[in-house]
C-alpha cells in the first residue's frame, strides 16, 4: 500500500537571494520513516520549516495528500497542520509550564474532554514516552534527554498522522538514542503514523529509515534518494559514500539484525 | 462514524468476553462518561479473568487507549488477569510501550497545601537570602571596580561603547519629553498658588531650584529604570537562561567585570549628562508657561532663574543621578543574575530589577537629601 502523504515538488528554497537548496522532489508515503540527510548547513532544518509551515517556498509547491499546502487559505492550513506533529531540536518545551500543561495546551484547545480526561491523556502520553509521574515538573528541572521525550509526548497530543523529528537523537548518548530510536518506530507501527526525521545519525538512520533523501550543500539540490541501505550500496557518489561510511568507505555495515 | 459500543458476555465461570465495536475516537467519546462503564464493568467482573476482543473495532485512538488503560488497571485492583490478544495489533504494542517504563518510585509529586504561618516565615527567609545575595554582589562589584582601577579588569571595550549608545543617545528624545512636560507641569503647580500673592514671578526660583536639586536627577533615573534597568535584568537573564554565562566563567571571565561592569560604567558616565540635558529641558518648560501665561518677559524669568539656582545646586543633581545610576545597573544585573531558567523568570527579573531600582532611587534620594539639609548645602 502506498498513498502519498506528502508530496514536493520543484522546492526551491532561499533567504532572499541566498539560495539554500532548489528544486527537490520527493514523495512520503504512509508508514515510511523518512530521512533528510545531509552535511550540517545544508538545509535539512530550512526544509523542515517550509514543511511545517513556518517558511514560505521561493518556488515549486508541497502537497498534504491531494492538497497544496502554500497554496490554501489560513483555514486549511490550519486543519492540515491539526495533523501534524512537530519535536524541535530542543524539545521546546514551554520553560514556564509543567509537563502536564505542556501537553495539556493543545488538548485544552482543541477537543471538547474535560479536564479529568485530558489528565489521563496526558498521564498516557507521558507513560507512552517513559516518563510516567513527571506530570508536575517544570521542564528545567528535568535531563536533556527527559526533555526531549516530553516533547515527543507533547508532539502526539492530538494524534497526529504525521510526526516530524528534528535531530531526535542529539545530544542523547547511544543508549537513550536507541531507545528513541526504537519509541519512534514503535509508534509508528502502532499508531499507524509516517514519521518525517532530519537527522545526521547514521545508526538511526541504517536502523528504522525506510526511505531518504540526501542533501547536498555544494550544488545546493539532492544528490541522491532512496531507501538507506539501498542508497549506500547502489550510489556512485563518492559524497553519498563518505557521509554514510563516515569518510571510511571500507567499513562494514553492520547486519540489519543486528541493529533492530 | 458509528458510535461506540461494547458488549459483555460471561464465559463460563471465572471468565468475562468484552468486545468493543464501533469508532472510539476522540469525537466520539470526548463527551461519554466512561466512568459509569467502568464502575459496571468492575463490578461485574467478579470473574477471575477478562478476555478482550477487538474484531469489531473500527477507529480508535488516544481516548480508546486511556480507557483501556483504566481498565486494565481496575483489572489488577480486582487481581482479575486480562487477555489482550484479541486486540489489534497497534493497541497490543501500544499497552506494552505505555507501561514498558513503570513509574519512578517517588518521582510524582504530591500537592502540598500551604499554611500563611509557613509562608510568612518562607518570605522572610527569602528575604535574608536577598539580603545575602545583595551584600555578596555589592562585595564583588566593589572587588570588579578596583580590579578595572587597577586596569586588570577583563571587559571588551566594545561593550562599554555599546552601552554608552544604547543608554545615552538612545534614551534622549524619551528623556527631552518627560522632562519639558515635568517644567511645564512644576511651573503650572507653582504658579496658581504664588499667583495668590502676586509673586508669579518666583516661578523661575521654583522650577529651577526644583528641577536642578530634585526633579531632573530623579526622573532621569526613573526613566533609565525602566528603559536600562529592565533591559540589563533581561539580557543576563537570558543569557543565564542559555548558559552563557557558565561558559563566560569557564573562560576565565567574572561575569562582574564582563557583564556588571561595563553597565554599570556607562550608567556612571552618561546619566550625569542626562540629568543636566534634563534640568535644562526643564527649565525651558516652565520658562514656556511662564511668558505664555503668565506674563513674565523672558529676559526677566532667565535673570531670575540665574539669581535663583547656584552651581551647588547642579552639583548636587548631578552627584545624585550618577549614583542613581549605579543603583539601577547594580539592580538591574543583580536581578538578571538571579533569574531562573525559564522564559517567565526572565520577565520576572526585569520586572523586579525596575521596582528594585525605583525602591533603591527613592530611599537613596531622601537619605542624601537629608544629609544635603543638616550640612546646609
Amino acid at each position: 500500500m502506498t498513498e502519498a502523504v506528502i508530496t514536493v515538488e520543484n522546492l526551491t528554497m532561499a533567504y532572499g537571494d541566498f539560495l539554500i537548496q532548489r528544486d527537490l522532489n520527493f514523495t512520503v508515503n504512509r508508514g515510511d520513516i523518512f530521512v533528510v540527510m545531509g552535511g550540517s548547513g545544508c538545509g535539512k532544518s530550512t526544509l523542515l520549516m517550509h514543511l511545517i509551515g513556518l517558511q514560505t517556498p521561493a518556488k515549486g509547491s508541497i502537497f498534504y495528500g491531494e492538497q497544496d499546502f502554500w497554496r490554501a487559505n489560513a483555514r486549511q492550513r490550519e486543519q492540515i497542520m491539526r495533523r501534524v506533529g512537530v519535536l524541535f531540536q530542543s524539545g521546546a518545551l514551554l520553560s514556564s509550564m509543567t509537563l502536564a500543561e505542556n501537553i495539556a495546551l493543545p488538548l485544552m484547545e482543541f477537543t471538547l474532554l474535560t479536564s479529568r480526561q485530558i489528565a489521563k491523556m496526558v498521564s498516557y502520553k507521558l507513560a507512552l514516552v517513559g516518563l510516567a509521574g513527571f506530570e508536575d515538573y517544570y521542564p528545567s528541572e528535568i535531563s536533556g534527554g527527559m526533555q526531549k521525550r516530553a516533547g515527543l509526548a507533547r508532539a502526539m497530543a492530538l494524534d497526529p498522522e504525521i510526526l516530524y523529528f528534528d535531530e531526535p537523537s542529539a545530544g542523547l548518548d547511544p543508549i537513550s538514542a536507541k531507545l528513541l530510536d526504537d519509541l519512534i518506530k514503535g509508534l509508528r507501527d502502532s499508531l499507524g503514523a509516517t514519521v518525517v526525521m532530519v537527522t545526521h545519525e547514521l545508526a538511526s538512520i541504517f536502523a528504522i529509515g525506510t526511505n531518504s533523501i540526501f542533501l547536498d550543500p555544494e550544488t545546493k539540490t539532492a544528490i541522491a534518494a532512496g531507501p538507506p541501505r539501498q542508497m549506500l550500496a547502489e550510489s556512485s557518489d563518492e559524497r553519498v559514500i563518505r557521509f554514510l561510511t563516515r569518510d571510511n568507505p571500507k567499513a562494514e555495515l553492520p547486519p540489519l539484525e543486528a541493529i533492530s | 462514524m458509528t458510535p461506540p459500543t461494547w458488549l459483555a458476555t460471561p464465559n463460563g465461570e471465572n471468565c468475562l468476553n468484552l468486545s468493543f465495536s464501533g469508532d472510539w475516537c476522540l469525537e466520539s467519546i470526548a463527551l461519554m462518561d466512561l466512568s459509569a462503564l467502568l464502575a459496571e464493568l468492575n463490578e461485574r467482573s467478579g470473574a477471575q479473568s477478562v478476555v478482550l476482543d477487538g474484531r469489531e473495532l473500527g477507529r480508535w485512538d488516544s481516548a480508546f487507549m486511556t480507557f483501556l488503560l483504566d481498565f486494565k488497571q481496575g483489572c489488577a485492583a480486582h487481581h482479575a488477569t486480562l487477555d489482550i490478544s484479541g486486540m489489534p495489533s497497534g493497541v497490543r504494542s501500544l499497552l506494552d510501550l505505555a507501561s514498558a517504563v513503570p513509574e519512578r518510585e517517588g518521582a510524582r509529586r504530591t500537592a502540598s497545601r500551604s499554611v500563611w504561618l509557613a509562608e510568612v516565615g518562607e518570605t522572610a527567609r527569602k528575604l535574608w537570602a536577598d539580603g545575602l545575595f545583595l551584600t555578596r554582589f555589592l562585595g564583588e562589584t566593589t572587588l570588579a571596580g578596583f580590579a578595572l582601577i587597577v586596569g586588570k579588569a577583563r571587559y571588551r571595550r566594545v561593550d562599554l561603547w555599546l552601552q554608552i549608545q544604547e543608554c545615552g543617545p538612545s534614551a534622549v528624545p524619551i528623556v527631552t519629553l518627560i522632562s519639558l512636560l515635568v517644567g511645564l507641569i512644576l511651573a503650572f503647580v507653582g504658579a496658581v498658588q504664588l499667583a495668590m500673592f502676586g509673586a508669579q514671578l518666583y516661578i523661575a526660583d521654583l522650577v529651577a531650584l526644583g528641577m536642578t536639586r530634585e526633579m531632573g536627577a530623579l526622573m532621569t533615573a526613573i526613566i533609565m529604570a525602566g528603559r536600562s534597568g529592565a533591559a540589563f535584568a533581561a539580557q543576563i537573564g537570558t543569557m543565564n537562561v542559555n548558559m552563557e554565562i557558565s561558559a563566560l566563567r569557564v573562560m576565565g571571565f567574572a561575569p562582574m567585570e564582563f557583564l556588571v561592569l561595563p553597565r554599570m560604567l556607562a550608567l556612571i558616565l552618561v546619566m550625569p549628562f542626562l540629568c543636566l540635558y534634563s534640568d535644562l529641558l526643564g527649565i525651558i518648560g516652565g520658562g514656556l508657561v511662564s511668558v505664555a501665561f503668565f506674563d513674565i518677559p523672558v529676559t526677566q524669568f532667565m535673570h531670575r532663574t540665574a539669581e535663583s539656582v547656584h552651581l551647588t545646586d547642579f552639583f548636587i543633581g548631578v552627584f545624585k543621578c550618577a549614583l542613581f545610576g549605579v543603583l539601577i545597573a547594580l539592580a538591574g544585573c543583580m536581578r538578571g543574575l538571579q533569574c531562573g531558567r525559564s522564559a517567565s523568570a526572565v520577565g520576572d527579573a526585569a520586572t523586579s530589577a525596575v521596582v528594585t531600582s525605583i525602591v533603591f532611587i527613592v530611599v537613596a534620594d531622601s537619605i542624601v537629601t537629608l544629609v544635603c539639609d543638616r550640612l546646609g548645602i
